[in-house]
């Protein structure tokens, strides 16, 4: 017990005695934070709109109005049967008027389908077809209509009508938005590499200025851990100040800048993003992690005497 | 006249008689009987053909051979460039042998793990030549540290720090940083922490180098003291005319060799801390320092 507060007094000397170095530790493991706790939001509000818009992306089978109950369930068999085919929904024509309906309102726009002559429903029943990959959806089409004896692609099913691709924007979106992620990946993956490296040079310049010192302690005596313990402290405490200003930053910059800005955005609303005291738990865990590691293991080239 | 007044150790024959001539006391010519006594023990340190080669080729040490028994106290003189701090650095494993063994209490140190190097330091007080004392700590805690390599109580520390910083006559500079002491000073503070455990064997490398004779006396005169509570004292110097006052056992390092070893005839008689100083200081021609 008296061992750990004389490490924890040691690491609190030599942080005050080795302020400047130290000061450049913090520094550099808040700014490394900072990078994280914007990043990891970011990627995930991509991620999250990505996965979001591609769940909608599917094909369409429009059936002619004129379909019996049992040709429509044979139809349904059969595209199940298809390779490839992850999910069959049935969408009746009220189904399909429903949703349209809703989109209507959730746009704030008043209620097309109310003004319909005589409540007839335009709309064909439908059933969307979501295959198991986007990059199967050609395969899926293939064989939703395979080539007829003409050589021109008929399909399985006299009921029906057209073959469509739910939302062909959704496809460029996806797309788009892959770019972007990968983009942000590589670049989140780059800068942590790029600051993980500062922070091990800044604490292995602060152990360099004292390695006279290291070397000292050795030859009275002192085992490599009572030596390096003081120094696992000090990475501690400089990952924890640097962390907590980091955060002190980004919930400023939340509370002022992007919250407001939610209220008008729905890509920054994104509902899937980690919640801040999981983040600031997480970066603060990682800042101190890092750098007391960072600081020990540093610390080993010079203890080989 | 100065070579009669104070004769040099190669002659030990004339050292004898002059001695005899100007002190008119009568010597051993064995040495003091408990230190015969411990013969038995294994050798606090022991080398066997220890040779150690740098890397370059330049051969530091040749073949030496030599035991240091419990209790005695040794000087390792020579030249500079001869071997002798490579020695020292050798018995705390800072260097490691090229061959040859070296044993400190019967173990071959080179057979240590890496981690088992620090509890062999522990046991061996070493004054630096360039006492390699910790700058960012005060003399108070210089001392302390040695105690909390080891795992002391605070209680002890409280104890046993003010005890060797009196001891080497440093009480008043507790608070002070080695940077603000004189080089005596620094040298006597970094004999008290190389003491403060009461190492069974202690090694001091140059403990005069660059001191006044008068300050050289006190240190000798500490590392005297301490060799009397039963520690093994080594001491390495070039420092030729205090090792003939001190009239203790010496081994005459050259080129790495080991050229003499005289023990026999060369001891005074048991004579108390005060008698020593009292005497080297009246050979030496200085005065008492005060501490």
């Amino acid at each position: 017990m008296s061992r750990i507060i004389f490490f924890i007094a040691e690491g609190f000397r030599a942080l005050r005695r080795s302020a400047a170095p130290s000061l450049a530790a913090i520094v550099t493991v808040g700014v490394t934070m900072l990078l994280l706790g914007v990043l990891i939001p970011v990627l995930q509000a991509t991620s999250g709109k990505t996965e979001e818009v591609r769940d909608q992306v599917g094909l369409n089978a429009y059936l002619y109005d004129d379909a019996t109950p049992q040709e429509t369930d044979e139809l349904a068999s059969q595209i199940a049967a298809i390779p490839n085919v992850a999910e069959v929904e049935y969408v009746s024509k009220d189904q399909a008027l429903a949703i349209l309906s809703d989109r209507f309102e959730a746009k704030d726009q008043s209620d097309l389908t109310e003004q319909l002559p005589g409540a007839r429903n335009p709309l064909p029943a439908s059933f969307k077809i979501k295959p198991d990959d986007l990059d199967n959806l050609n395969t899926v089409r293939a064989a939703l209509t395979p080539p007829g004896t003409d050589g021109k692609p008929k399909p399985i099913s006299p009921i029906i009508e057209e073959i469509g691709e739910s939302e062909d924007e959704a496809a460029t979106i996806t797309e788009v938005t892959g770019a972007l992620k990968w983009g942000l990946i590589i670049v989140a993956a780059l800068l942590t590499i790029a600051s993980l490296m500062l922070v091990a040079n800044t604490i292995r310049l602060s152990i360099y200025a004292r390695r006279r010192e290291v070397e000292v302690m050795q030859l009275v005596g002192a085992t490599n851990w009572f030596i390096r313990w003081p120094f696992v402290v000090e990475g501690l405490v400089c990952g924890l100040i640097g962390g907590l200003a980091a955060l002190a930053i980004l919930f400023v910059g939340k509370e002022t800048v992007l919250d407001p800005l939610a209220e008008n955005f729905g890509l920054i609303k994104a509902e899937q993003t980690i919640a801040f005291a999981k983040l600031a738990l997480l970066l603060l865990v990682v800042a101190m992690t890092v750098s007391a590691i960072g600081s020990g293991l540093t610390l080993r080239r010079f203890l080989k005497v | 006249m100065r070579s009669l007044r104070f004769p040099t150790l190669f002659n030990p024959v004339a050292s004898l008689q002059t001695s005899k001539l100007l002190r008119g006391r009568e010597r051993s010519a064995r040495r003091p009987e408990h230190l015969t006594e411990r013969r038995t023990k294994p050798p606090v340190v022991e080398l066997r053909q220890a040779t150690k080669v740098y890397p370059g080729g330049h051969v530091a040490l040749d073949r030496a051979s030599l035991r240091v028994d419990a209790g005695e106290f040794v000087f390792l003189v020579g030249p500079t460039g001869c071997g002798k701090s490579t020695l020292i650095k050798m018995l705390i494993r800072e260097l490691e042998p090229t061959e040859g063994e070296i044993l400190i209490a019967g173990r071959d140190i080179s057979t240590l793990s890496s981690d088992k190097i620090p509890y062999l330091r522990r046991r061996i007080g070493t004054v630096f030549q360039d006492f390699k004392l910790l700058p960012s700590r005060s003399v108070y805690d210089n001392v302390a540290y040695a105690l909390q390599v080891i795992g002391a109580s605070r209680a002890e520390i409280r104890t046993k720090v003010p005890d060797a910083l009196r001891l080497v006559g440093l009480a008043d500079k507790v608070k002070s940083y080695p940077d603000q002491l004189s080089g005596g000073e620094q040298q006597r503070l970094a004999v008290a922490r190389a003491f403060v455990n009461h190492p069974p064997l202690l090694l001091a490398d140059e403990p005069t180098g660059n001191l006044d004779p008068a300050t050289s006396v006190g240190i000798m005169q500490l590392l005297y003291r301490i060799n009397r509570t039963g520690t093994t004292v080594f001491v390495v110097t070039h420092d030729r005319e205090m090792v003939d006052k001190m009239r203790r056992r010496v081994i005459g390092l050259d080129a790495g060799r080991i050229v003499r070893d005289q023990s026999a005839g060369m001891y005074a008689d048991e004579e108390s801390t005060r008698e020593f100083a009292a005497r080297v200081r009246e050979e030496m021609g200085v005065e008492e320092t005060g501490y």
